[in-house]
């Protein structure tokens, strides 16, 4: 694929265009503002609109961090801030692009039923090291609860971050970096047990 | 007969969460260190970069190394001449309750696995007692990320599976747990016993020194050829592709039944975390 060289800089407020030029293996310093929801903030949006039809958040354009943070010691907006697995969400994806979700942040593989939607939504899939929480979290500057406090861990957080690394996994015309990497990196014959096509 | 009061226990472990969150294991520092070199990916390189920079980090911060601050695994070996003054799972809670809640690590455990309500302290712990000969009581604090717990395997295989079908099932579990269990890994296999001795086992395995091989020679060769073989899916660091997905693969091994060769595999991430005191 065409990964390009270099960081490149993309604010959270980047437009449909420009998020559609990434390319999966691009490297990322992402600026600006994320919502931090995870396993029971997305349980919780969708059961409360399908009781009320209406939706608590304003997801539109959104970033989603797939996070639960280490809150702030010693000043520290939170002390270590890394990415979850993303595909424990897959089953919430499909509401979450409706509602106007562009990019997701996270790790892990997703669904071929996430992939498939967030190439008709457009939308891209980006990777942050997981495990590096403390690395991670010195590049977010400030962090306010926006919804459902008493989830404690997993409350919907808005999270401002400068220049944040990543790594674009799924592009928004389905280049797929995991798979990819694992092509071209596996010596291990595809077909045997544990390869990209085995059992 | 020896006394060992629960307030030293509850003690001891806060300090050991604190340790094990906070600090990684040179024996990991040691390996990531020498993985990069053997790394073909320049993102992959970059990625080992960033992880022992995030150790050195947490470290000169004392900060947790992962935000995923665990379930705590407690195994404690209590020597048959010791005697407990006081409730010993109480005073391992209690332990866990003020280290998370004093030092800011995330609350991640919910009372009841369907109801789901965060239990706010991190407890209950999961703990693993062991009596022993003696009046030593050791304690070793696990903080397991469920990045990495999620992806583990247990396989009921048959006499007849050999060698081979163990090694397949080990690099089977690493390969369908590609990216998401934050590789380079630390594989910990339990080989043996009943199947919930061998889950144990491979719990336990995890917290060998890193890359230190069996002493048993045949499980040292079925070591070295199940790393071979998950360095050779292409997995890499953060499965964004590469050579290094595991760091060490440490086999423990038990008697087991005629009819059984039941293999556990326990996936460490890379912040495999652990920290042990002696009281």
């Amino acid at each position: 694929m065409g990964a390009k060289e270099g960081r490149i800089r993309v604010s959270t407020s980047a437009g449909a265009d420009e998020l559609a030029g990434l390319r999966a293996g691009d490297r990322l310093l992402i600026s600006g503002s994320f919502i931090v929801a995870r396993d029971a903030a997305h349980r919780r949006l969708q059961d409360n609109l399908e009781a009320t039809g209406r939706l608590d958040l304003d997801l539109d354009g959104a970033f989603i961090y797939y996070c639960g943070p280490c809150p702030g010691v010693g000043g520290m907006a939170v002390s270590s801030a890394g990415p979850t697995t993303s595909g424990r969400m897959d089953a919430y994806t499909g509401l979450m692009l409706g509602a106007g979700v562009k990019a997701m942040v996270g790790k892990g593989v997703r669904s071929p039923e996430t992939a498939s939607a967030m190439l008709r939504h457009g939308a891209v899939y980006l990777g942050a090291v997981g495990g590096a929480g403390a690395y991670l979290a010195e590049r977010v500057t400030a962090v306010e609860t926006v919804a459902y406090a008493d989830l404690l861990s997993e409350a919907v957080l808005r999270m401002e971050v400068r220049d944040f690394p990543a790594v674009v996994l799924l592009d928004a015309v389905g280049g797929d970096l995991y798979a990819e990497a694992r092509m071209r990196y596996g010596a291990t014959p595809p077909d045997a047990p544990g390869g990209p096509l085995g059992r | 007969m020896r006394v060992v009061e629960a307030s030293e226990i509850t003690r001891a472990i806060e300090g050991l969460a604190y340790d094990a969150n906070c600090r990684l294991g040179d024996d990991v520092m040691a390996r990531i260190a020498e993985s990069a070199s053997a790394e073909a990916s320049p993102i992959g390189r970059e990625t080992l970069g960033i992880i022992a920079e995030n150790a050195r980090v947490a470290a000169a911060r004392g900060v947790p190394i992962c935000q995923d601050t665990g379930m705590a695994v407690v195994f404690a070996e209590v020597g048959q001449d010791v005697r407990i003054n006081g409730d010993f799972a109480s005073a391992v809670n209690r332990g866990v309750s003020e280290a998370y809640r004093r030092r800011g690590f995330r609350m991640s455990v919910v009372g009841d696995p369907l109801l789901r309500t965060n239990t706010g302290d991190n407890t209950p712990a999961v703990v693993h007692c062991e009596l022993v000969p003696g009046d030593g009581l050791k304690v070793t604090f696990m903080p397991k990320g469920f990045g990495s717990e999620n992806m583990g395997c247990v396989r009921m295989l048959s006499p007849s599976d050999g060698e081979g079908g163990v090694v397949r099932a080990v690099v089977e579990c690493v390969g369908a747990a590609g990216p998401n269990p934050c590789p380079p890994l630390i594989v910990g296999v339990g080989l043996g016993g009943t199947m919930d001795k061998a889950v144990l086992l491979a719990k336990k395995a995890l917290l060998r020194e890193c890359g230190r091989h069996s002493h048993l020679p045949h499980v040292k060769a079925l070591e070295e050829k199940a790393l071979r073989l998950i360095n050779g899916l292409g997995i890499g660091p953060a499965g964004t592709g590469g050579n290094v997905t595991a760091l060490a693969v440490h086999v423990e091994t038990y008697p087991t039944h005629i009819a059984g060769l039941p293999v556990a595999v326990s996936l460490g991430c890379h912040a495999n975390r652990h920290a042990t005191a002696w009281l």
